[in-house]
Protein backbone atom coordinates (compact mmCIF):
# COMPACT_ATOMS: atom_id res chain seq x y z
CA UNK A 1 0.00 0.00 0.00
CA UNK A 2 2.95 2.45 -0.76
CA UNK A 3 0.90 4.65 -3.06
CA UNK A 4 0.89 8.19 -2.47
CA UNK A 5 -2.42 9.61 -0.95
CA UNK A 6 -2.24 12.37 -3.70
CA UNK A 7 -5.36 12.60 -5.70
CA UNK A 8 -5.09 11.75 -9.57
CA UNK A 9 -6.44 14.84 -10.46
CA UNK A 10 -4.78 17.07 -8.26
CA UNK A 11 -2.11 19.10 -9.94
CA UNK A 12 0.88 20.88 -7.43
CA UNK A 13 0.58 24.12 -7.90
CA UNK A 14 1.17 27.27 -6.33
CA UNK A 15 -1.21 29.81 -8.40
CA UNK A 16 -3.83 32.05 -6.57
CA UNK A 17 -6.20 29.78 -7.43
CA UNK A 18 -4.36 27.05 -5.88
CA UNK A 19 -4.01 29.16 -2.85
CA UNK A 20 -8.15 30.54 -2.81
CA UNK A 21 -9.70 28.72 0.27
CA UNK A 22 -11.12 25.85 -0.60
CA UNK A 23 -15.14 27.08 0.75
CA UNK A 24 -14.72 30.31 -1.63
CA UNK A 25 -14.02 28.40 -4.30
CA UNK A 26 -16.46 25.46 -3.64
CA UNK A 27 -19.25 28.11 -3.41
CA UNK A 28 -18.13 30.23 -6.55
CA UNK A 29 -18.19 26.83 -8.34
CA UNK A 30 -21.47 26.07 -7.26
CA UNK A 31 -22.53 29.91 -8.30
CA UNK A 32 -21.04 29.97 -11.55
CA UNK A 33 -22.29 26.68 -12.90
CA UNK A 34 -26.17 27.88 -11.57
CA UNK A 35 -25.81 30.96 -13.58
CA UNK A 36 -24.57 28.86 -16.66
CA UNK A 37 -27.05 26.46 -16.30
CA UNK A 38 -29.92 28.98 -16.17
CA UNK A 39 -28.55 31.22 -19.10
CA UNK A 40 -31.44 30.29 -21.77
CA UNK A 41 -30.35 28.20 -24.49
CA UNK A 42 -29.62 30.98 -27.49
CA UNK A 43 -27.95 33.80 -26.01
CA UNK A 44 -24.35 32.67 -27.19
CA UNK A 45 -23.21 35.89 -26.18
CA UNK A 46 -23.36 35.38 -22.48
CA UNK A 47 -21.86 31.54 -23.33
CA UNK A 48 -18.80 33.39 -24.70
CA UNK A 49 -18.28 35.80 -21.51
CA UNK A 50 -18.59 32.97 -19.46
CA UNK A 51 -16.16 30.66 -21.17
CA UNK A 52 -13.70 33.35 -21.37
CA UNK A 53 -14.21 33.90 -17.69
CA UNK A 54 -13.38 30.25 -17.00
CA UNK A 55 -10.39 30.26 -19.58
CA UNK A 56 -9.03 32.88 -17.38
CA UNK A 57 -9.60 31.05 -14.26
CA UNK A 58 -7.47 27.51 -16.07
CA UNK A 59 -5.06 30.71 -16.82
CA UNK A 60 -4.62 32.16 -13.67
CA UNK A 61 -4.15 28.59 -11.94
CA UNK A 62 -1.66 27.95 -14.70
CA UNK A 63 -2.66 24.17 -14.51
CA UNK A 64 -1.64 23.50 -18.27
CA UNK A 65 -3.79 22.60 -20.96
CA UNK A 66 -2.11 19.29 -22.06
CA UNK A 67 -3.34 18.19 -18.42
CA UNK A 68 -7.04 18.94 -18.19
CA UNK A 69 -8.24 17.81 -22.11
CA UNK A 70 -7.98 14.20 -21.73
CA UNK A 71 -9.44 14.22 -18.76
CA UNK A 72 -12.33 15.68 -19.99
CA UNK A 73 -13.44 12.83 -22.32
CA UNK A 74 -15.64 11.90 -19.36
CA UNK A 75 -18.30 13.83 -20.51
CA UNK A 76 -18.15 12.35 -24.20
CA UNK A 77 -21.51 10.14 -23.96
CA UNK A 78 -23.61 13.42 -23.38
CA UNK A 79 -21.76 15.10 -26.14
CA UNK A 80 -23.22 12.47 -28.46
CA UNK A 81 -26.70 12.76 -27.16
CA UNK A 82 -26.12 16.89 -27.37
CA UNK A 83 -25.09 16.00 -31.04
CA UNK A 84 -28.25 13.78 -31.56
CA UNK A 85 -30.96 16.67 -30.42
CA UNK A 86 -30.97 18.04 -33.87
CA UNK A 87 -32.15 14.88 -35.30
CA UNK A 88 -34.45 13.77 -32.25
CA UNK A 89 -36.33 17.07 -31.39
CA UNK A 90 -39.39 18.04 -33.02
CA UNK A 91 -40.33 21.63 -34.10
CA UNK A 92 -39.81 23.43 -37.33
CA UNK A 93 -36.98 22.21 -39.56
CA UNK A 94 -33.82 24.26 -40.68
CA UNK A 95 -31.17 22.97 -43.15
CA UNK A 96 -27.39 22.59 -42.11
CA UNK A 97 -24.58 21.60 -43.98
CA UNK A 98 -27.04 19.49 -46.11
CA UNK A 99 -29.32 18.07 -43.66
CA UNK A 100 -32.90 18.50 -42.14
CA UNK A 101 -32.56 19.20 -38.81
CA UNK A 102 -35.15 20.50 -35.99
CA UNK A 103 -34.00 24.07 -34.88
CA UNK A 104 -35.21 23.88 -31.42
CA UNK A 105 -32.74 20.66 -31.42
CA UNK A 106 -29.70 22.28 -33.25
CA UNK A 107 -29.92 25.15 -30.26
CA UNK A 108 -30.61 22.69 -27.00
CA UNK A 109 -27.76 20.82 -28.93
CA UNK A 110 -25.74 23.61 -28.73
CA UNK A 111 -26.49 24.83 -25.34
CA UNK A 112 -25.97 21.44 -23.88
CA UNK A 113 -22.78 20.63 -25.52
CA UNK A 114 -21.55 24.14 -24.26
CA UNK A 115 -23.03 24.46 -20.77
CA UNK A 116 -21.82 20.41 -20.29
CA UNK A 117 -18.21 21.59 -21.54
CA UNK A 118 -18.05 24.53 -18.96
CA UNK A 119 -19.37 22.08 -16.39
CA UNK A 120 -16.71 19.92 -16.70
CA UNK A 121 -13.90 22.24 -17.35
CA UNK A 122 -14.67 24.25 -14.05
CA UNK A 123 -15.31 21.25 -12.03
CA UNK A 124 -11.56 20.14 -13.04
CA UNK A 125 -10.32 23.27 -12.30
CA UNK A 126 -11.79 22.81 -8.88
CA UNK A 127 -10.71 19.13 -8.42
CA UNK A 128 -6.98 19.79 -10.30
CA UNK A 129 -6.36 22.92 -7.83
CA UNK A 130 -7.52 21.61 -4.58
CA UNK A 131 -6.01 18.93 -2.55
CA UNK A 132 -8.62 16.57 -1.13
CA UNK A 133 -8.37 17.44 2.16
CA UNK A 134 -8.53 20.96 1.25
CA UNK A 135 -12.34 20.33 -0.45
CA UNK A 136 -13.33 18.31 3.30
CA UNK A 137 -12.18 21.44 5.30
CA UNK A 138 -13.67 23.60 3.27
CA UNK A 139 -17.41 21.56 3.55
CA UNK A 140 -16.71 21.68 6.77
CA UNK A 141 -16.76 25.39 6.61
CA UNK A 142 -19.73 25.70 4.50
CA UNK A 143 -21.23 23.59 7.34
CA UNK A 144 -22.18 20.25 5.72
CA UNK A 145 -23.11 17.83 8.53
CA UNK A 146 -20.34 16.44 10.12
CA UNK A 147 -21.25 12.76 9.47
CA UNK A 148 -21.17 13.70 6.06
CA UNK A 149 -17.61 15.06 5.97
CA UNK A 150 -16.50 12.24 8.01
CA UNK A 151 -17.99 9.51 5.76
CA UNK A 152 -15.79 11.25 3.04
CA UNK A 153 -12.88 11.70 5.04
CA UNK A 154 -12.15 8.20 5.50
CA UNK A 155 -13.39 7.44 1.89
CA UNK A 156 -10.91 9.77 0.56
CA UNK A 157 -8.46 7.91 2.87
CA UNK A 158 -9.12 5.08 2.18
CA UNK A 159 -9.88 5.05 -1.39
CA UNK A 160 -6.02 4.08 -2.87
CA UNK A 161 -6.18 1.35 -0.31
CA UNK A 162 -9.20 -0.33 -1.44
CA UNK A 163 -8.70 0.29 -4.94
CA UNK A 164 -5.37 -0.91 -5.10
CA UNK A 165 -6.72 -4.21 -3.02
CA UNK A 166 -8.93 -4.81 -6.03
CA UNK A 167 -6.82 -3.63 -8.52
CA UNK A 168 -4.37 -6.71 -6.78
CA UNK A 169 -7.10 -9.29 -6.62
CA UNK A 170 -7.72 -8.64 -10.28
CA UNK A 171 -3.92 -8.80 -11.31
CA UNK A 172 -4.57 -12.45 -9.36
CA UNK A 173 -7.29 -13.72 -11.51
CA UNK A 174 -5.52 -12.34 -14.30
CA UNK A 175 -2.60 -14.17 -13.69
CA UNK A 176 -4.95 -17.38 -13.30
CA UNK A 177 -5.98 -16.96 -16.73
CA UNK A 178 -9.24 -15.29 -16.19
CA UNK A 179 -10.56 -12.04 -17.97
CA UNK A 180 -12.72 -9.91 -15.43
CA UNK A 181 -14.52 -8.38 -18.46
CA UNK A 182 -15.90 -11.34 -20.10
CA UNK A 183 -19.65 -11.71 -18.60
CA UNK A 184 -18.58 -15.69 -18.31
CA UNK A 185 -16.51 -14.87 -15.96
CA UNK A 186 -18.71 -13.44 -13.69
CA UNK A 187 -19.72 -15.54 -11.34
CA UNK A 188 -15.48 -15.61 -10.21
CA UNK A 189 -15.60 -11.61 -10.34
CA UNK A 190 -18.58 -11.31 -8.19
CA UNK A 191 -17.16 -13.89 -5.12
CA UNK A 192 -13.92 -11.09 -5.79
CA UNK A 193 -16.73 -8.30 -5.23
CA UNK A 194 -18.01 -10.37 -2.45
CA UNK A 195 -14.70 -10.91 -0.97
CA UNK A 196 -13.69 -7.17 -1.13
CA UNK A 197 -16.77 -6.43 0.61
CA UNK A 198 -15.96 -8.38 3.47
CA UNK A 199 -12.43 -7.00 3.68
CA UNK A 200 -13.81 -3.23 3.46
CA UNK A 201 -16.43 -3.73 6.16
CA UNK A 202 -13.79 -5.46 8.51
CA UNK A 203 -11.72 -2.66 7.75
CA UNK A 204 -13.95 -0.42 8.82
CA UNK A 205 -14.76 -2.50 11.92
CA UNK A 206 -10.86 -2.44 12.45
CA UNK A 207 -10.53 1.44 12.26
CA UNK A 208 -13.48 1.85 14.47
CA UNK A 209 -12.02 0.17 17.56
CA UNK A 210 -8.64 1.39 16.72
CA UNK A 211 -10.51 4.88 16.66
CA UNK A 212 -12.02 4.07 19.89
CA UNK A 213 -8.90 2.62 21.76
CA UNK A 214 -7.73 6.66 20.58
CA UNK A 215 -10.79 8.33 22.40
CA UNK A 216 -12.99 8.29 19.22
CA UNK A 217 -16.00 10.21 20.55
CA UNK A 218 -18.09 11.15 17.96
CA UNK A 219 -15.83 13.70 16.50
CA UNK A 220 -12.72 14.08 14.78
CA UNK A 221 -10.06 16.15 16.16
CA UNK A 222 -7.55 16.35 13.30
CA UNK A 223 -9.61 18.22 10.89
CA UNK A 224 -10.08 20.96 13.35
CA UNK A 225 -6.70 21.09 14.56
CA UNK A 226 -5.21 21.54 10.74
CA UNK B 1 -22.88 7.42 -15.59
CA UNK B 2 -23.79 10.68 -14.37
CA UNK B 3 -26.36 13.63 -15.53
CA UNK B 4 -23.59 16.95 -16.36
CA UNK B 5 -24.73 20.38 -15.60
CA UNK B 6 -27.20 21.97 -18.36
CA UNK B 7 -28.92 18.53 -19.00
CA UNK B 8 -31.76 20.20 -16.72
CA UNK B 9 -32.54 23.44 -16.09
CA UNK B 10 -31.48 25.14 -13.07
CA UNK B 11 -35.30 25.26 -11.25
CA UNK B 12 -35.65 21.69 -11.50
CA UNK B 13 -31.87 21.67 -9.81
CA UNK B 14 -32.76 23.04 -7.33
CA UNK B 15 -35.87 21.47 -6.84
CA UNK B 16 -34.04 18.47 -7.28
CA UNK B 17 -31.28 19.08 -4.72
CA UNK B 18 -33.72 20.48 -1.96
CA UNK B 19 -35.07 16.68 -2.57
CA UNK B 20 -31.59 15.21 -1.95
CA UNK B 21 -30.77 17.14 1.49
CA UNK B 22 -33.80 15.90 2.52
CA UNK B 23 -34.08 12.72 1.91
CA UNK B 24 -29.72 12.57 2.83
CA UNK B 25 -30.60 14.20 6.20
CA UNK B 26 -33.44 11.94 7.00
CA UNK B 27 -30.70 9.19 6.31
CA UNK B 28 -28.51 10.59 8.60
CA UNK B 29 -31.00 10.13 10.90
CA UNK B 30 -31.76 6.46 10.13
CA UNK B 31 -27.96 4.93 9.70
CA UNK B 32 -27.41 6.16 13.49
CA UNK B 33 -30.11 3.53 13.84
CA UNK B 34 -28.12 0.83 11.70
CA UNK B 35 -24.63 1.70 12.40
CA UNK B 36 -24.70 3.50 15.71
CA UNK B 37 -21.16 5.21 16.42
CA UNK B 38 -19.67 3.43 13.68
CA UNK B 39 -21.75 5.02 11.03
CA UNK B 40 -18.60 7.37 9.99
CA UNK B 41 -15.79 4.31 9.80
CA UNK B 42 -18.20 1.92 8.47
CA UNK B 43 -20.16 4.01 5.88
CA UNK B 44 -17.04 5.70 5.14
CA UNK B 45 -15.26 1.85 3.94
CA UNK B 46 -18.75 0.71 2.28
CA UNK B 47 -18.41 4.30 0.37
CA UNK B 48 -14.82 3.04 -0.87
CA UNK B 49 -16.11 -0.50 -1.67
CA UNK B 50 -19.05 0.37 -3.46
CA UNK B 51 -16.77 3.39 -5.44
CA UNK B 52 -14.07 0.90 -6.37
CA UNK B 53 -16.99 -1.95 -7.60
CA UNK B 54 -18.29 0.85 -9.82
CA UNK B 55 -14.63 0.84 -11.37
CA UNK B 56 -15.10 -2.15 -12.88
CA UNK B 57 -16.59 -1.47 -16.56
CA UNK B 58 -18.55 -4.63 -18.49
CA UNK B 59 -18.43 -4.32 -22.10
CA UNK B 60 -22.28 -3.28 -23.14
CA UNK B 61 -21.60 -3.11 -26.75
CA UNK B 62 -21.16 -0.70 -29.95
CA UNK B 63 -17.72 0.10 -27.86
CA UNK B 64 -19.44 1.59 -24.76
CA UNK B 65 -19.28 0.33 -20.76
CA UNK B 66 -21.47 0.40 -18.29
CA UNK B 67 -20.79 -0.40 -14.52
CA UNK B 68 -22.39 -1.38 -11.61
CA UNK B 69 -24.71 1.48 -9.53
CA UNK B 70 -24.79 -0.78 -6.51
CA UNK B 71 -27.67 0.98 -5.06
CA UNK B 72 -29.95 -2.36 -4.35
CA UNK B 73 -26.40 -3.69 -3.39
CA UNK B 74 -25.79 -1.24 -0.90
CA UNK B 75 -28.97 -1.62 0.60
CA UNK B 76 -28.95 -5.21 1.03
CA UNK B 77 -25.54 -5.33 2.06
CA UNK B 78 -25.74 -2.42 4.89
CA UNK B 79 -29.17 -1.28 5.01
CA UNK B 80 -31.22 1.41 3.36
CA UNK B 81 -30.39 4.31 5.60
CA UNK B 82 -26.52 3.56 5.28
CA UNK B 83 -26.47 3.05 1.30
CA UNK B 84 -28.33 6.24 1.08
CA UNK B 85 -25.64 7.88 2.64
CA UNK B 86 -22.79 5.64 1.11
CA UNK B 87 -23.94 6.60 -2.35
CA UNK B 88 -24.66 9.92 -1.99
CA UNK B 89 -20.98 10.37 -0.22
CA UNK B 90 -19.51 8.32 -3.45
CA UNK B 91 -21.39 10.67 -5.66
CA UNK B 92 -20.37 14.01 -3.58
CA UNK B 93 -16.58 12.74 -4.56
CA UNK B 94 -17.35 11.78 -7.74
CA UNK B 95 -18.30 15.30 -8.25
CA UNK B 96 -15.67 17.00 -6.91
CA UNK B 97 -12.65 15.34 -7.15
CA UNK B 98 -13.51 13.43 -10.26
CA UNK B 99 -15.59 15.81 -12.14
CA UNK B 100 -17.73 13.23 -12.91
CA UNK B 101 -21.71 14.81 -12.63
CA UNK B 102 -21.93 18.20 -12.56
CA UNK B 103 -21.86 20.18 -9.67
CA UNK B 104 -25.16 21.61 -10.05
CA UNK B 105 -26.45 18.10 -10.88
CA UNK B 106 -25.29 16.77 -8.15
CA UNK B 107 -28.88 16.73 -6.15
CA UNK B 108 -30.36 15.01 -9.40
CA UNK B 109 -27.63 12.32 -9.20
CA UNK B 110 -28.21 12.14 -5.45
CA UNK B 111 -32.27 11.84 -5.75
CA UNK B 112 -31.77 9.10 -8.83
CA UNK B 113 -29.10 7.20 -7.66
CA UNK B 114 -29.50 7.26 -3.83
CA UNK B 115 -32.99 7.86 -3.22
CA UNK B 116 -34.55 6.01 -5.97
CA UNK B 117 -32.04 3.75 -6.62
CA UNK B 118 -31.66 2.00 -3.06
CA UNK B 119 -34.91 3.00 -1.81
CA UNK B 120 -37.09 1.14 -4.76
CA UNK B 121 -34.32 -1.34 -4.97
CA UNK B 122 -34.99 -2.24 -1.13
CA UNK B 123 -38.65 -2.01 -1.13
CA UNK B 124 -38.55 -4.49 -3.83
CA UNK B 125 -36.43 -6.42 -2.23
CA UNK B 126 -37.77 -6.39 1.23
CA UNK B 127 -41.37 -6.98 -0.88
CA UNK B 128 -40.02 -10.27 -2.64
CA UNK B 129 -38.41 -11.33 0.86
CA UNK B 130 -41.63 -11.65 1.95
CA UNK B 131 -42.94 -13.82 -0.81
CA UNK B 132 -39.95 -16.29 -1.08
CA UNK B 133 -39.99 -18.76 1.66
CA UNK B 134 -37.66 -17.52 4.77
CA UNK B 135 -33.85 -19.15 4.32
CA UNK B 136 -30.68 -17.67 3.73
CA UNK B 137 -29.94 -18.70 0.26
CA UNK B 138 -33.91 -16.55 -0.80
CA UNK B 139 -31.38 -13.31 -0.08
CA UNK B 140 -30.31 -13.71 -2.92
CA UNK B 141 -32.84 -13.78 -5.86
CA UNK B 142 -34.37 -11.03 -3.76
CA UNK B 143 -31.71 -8.97 -3.78
CA UNK B 144 -31.42 -9.77 -7.95
CA UNK B 145 -34.97 -8.68 -8.23
CA UNK B 146 -34.59 -5.51 -6.46
CA UNK B 147 -31.60 -4.31 -8.38
CA UNK B 148 -33.46 -5.11 -12.01
CA UNK B 149 -36.39 -3.16 -10.74
CA UNK B 150 -34.25 -0.15 -9.20
CA UNK B 151 -32.19 0.20 -12.57
CA UNK B 152 -35.25 1.44 -14.75
CA UNK B 153 -36.87 2.81 -12.00
CA UNK B 154 -33.96 5.29 -11.28
CA UNK B 155 -34.06 5.81 -15.52
CA UNK B 156 -37.85 6.50 -15.76
CA UNK B 157 -37.61 9.41 -12.64
CA UNK B 158 -35.00 10.73 -14.91
CA UNK B 159 -37.23 10.55 -18.05
CA UNK B 160 -39.57 12.45 -16.08
CA UNK B 161 -37.33 14.98 -14.88
CA UNK B 162 -36.26 15.70 -18.51
CA UNK B 163 -39.93 16.00 -18.98
CA UNK B 164 -40.32 18.94 -16.16
CA UNK B 165 -36.77 20.77 -16.75
CA UNK B 166 -35.35 19.42 -19.72
CA UNK B 167 -33.55 22.14 -22.47
CA UNK B 168 -34.63 20.20 -25.19
CA UNK B 169 -37.99 20.01 -27.03
CA UNK B 170 -37.50 16.61 -27.37
CA UNK B 171 -41.16 13.92 -27.13
CA UNK B 172 -40.99 13.47 -23.29
CA UNK B 173 -42.79 9.71 -24.60
CA UNK B 174 -39.89 8.91 -26.78
CA UNK B 175 -37.47 9.88 -23.94
CA UNK B 176 -38.98 7.75 -21.18
CA UNK B 177 -39.35 4.59 -23.93
CA UNK B 178 -35.53 5.03 -25.09
CA UNK B 179 -34.48 5.48 -21.51
CA UNK B 180 -36.59 2.70 -19.75
CA UNK B 181 -35.28 -0.20 -22.66
CA UNK B 182 -32.19 0.75 -22.64
CA UNK B 183 -32.19 0.51 -18.88
CA UNK B 184 -34.11 -2.70 -18.57
CA UNK B 185 -30.93 -4.29 -19.97
CA UNK B 186 -28.48 -2.70 -17.66
CA UNK B 187 -30.70 -3.80 -14.83
CA UNK B 188 -30.40 -7.78 -15.82
CA UNK B 189 -26.53 -7.14 -15.76
CA UNK B 190 -27.06 -5.28 -12.69
CA UNK B 191 -29.66 -8.04 -10.72
CA UNK B 192 -26.93 -10.91 -12.28
CA UNK B 193 -24.21 -8.95 -10.78
CA UNK B 194 -26.02 -8.11 -7.62
CA UNK B 195 -27.00 -11.74 -6.70
CA UNK B 196 -23.68 -13.32 -7.22
CA UNK B 197 -21.96 -10.61 -5.06
CA UNK B 198 -24.64 -11.29 -2.47
CA UNK B 199 -24.32 -14.39 -2.72
CA UNK B 200 -20.89 -15.19 -1.98
CA UNK B 201 -20.74 -12.33 0.74
CA UNK B 202 -24.24 -15.11 2.12
CA UNK B 203 -22.20 -18.18 1.13
CA UNK B 204 -19.31 -16.57 3.66
CA UNK B 205 -20.21 -13.81 6.09
CA UNK B 206 -23.89 -13.98 6.58
CA UNK B 207 -24.13 -11.51 9.28
CA UNK B 208 -22.76 -9.11 7.22
CA UNK B 209 -25.62 -8.92 5.28
CA UNK B 210 -28.21 -6.49 6.88
CA UNK B 211 -30.96 -8.19 4.23
CA UNK B 212 -30.14 -11.40 5.64
CA UNK B 213 -31.03 -10.92 9.23
CA UNK B 214 -34.23 -12.23 9.29
CA UNK B 215 -33.89 -15.51 7.76
CA UNK B 216 -30.93 -15.30 10.47
CA UNK B 217 -32.84 -15.21 13.27
CA UNK B 218 -34.89 -17.58 12.32
CA UNK B 219 -32.02 -20.36 11.55
CA UNK B 220 -32.18 -22.72 14.49
CA UNK B 221 -28.82 -24.09 15.98
CA UNK B 222 -28.48 -27.58 14.27
CA UNK B 223 -26.48 -30.30 16.15
CA UNK B 224 -26.13 -33.26 14.04
CA UNK B 225 -24.77 -36.82 15.47
CA UNK B 226 -22.14 -38.64 13.25
CA UNK B 227 -24.21 -41.66 11.53
CA UNK B 228 -23.49 -44.99 12.93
Amino acid sequence: MGAGHGHRLHFHGHSPVHRAPAHLKLVALLGFMLVVVATPSDWYAAYAVEALLLLGVVALSRVPVTYLAPRMVIEVPFAVFALLMPFLAHGPRTEVLGLTVSEPGLHAGLALLVKGTIGVLASLTLASTTEPQEVLRGLQRLRMPDLIVQIMGFMIRYLDVVTAELGRMMVAMRSRGCDPRSPRQWPTLARAMGALFIRSYERGERVHLAMLSRGYDGRLPAQDAA
Amino acid sequence: MHVPDGFLDAPTSIATGAVAVAGVGLALRGARRELDDRTAPMAGLVATFVFAAQMINFPVGAGTSGHLLGGALAAVLVGPWSAVLCISVVLLVQALLMADGGITALGTNVTLMALVGVWVGWGVFVLARRLLPRRTSMVVPAAAIGALVSVPAAATVFALLFAVGGIAPVDPGKVLAAMVTWHVVIGIGEAIVTGLVVASVVATRPDLVRGALPALEKRELEIRSPAR
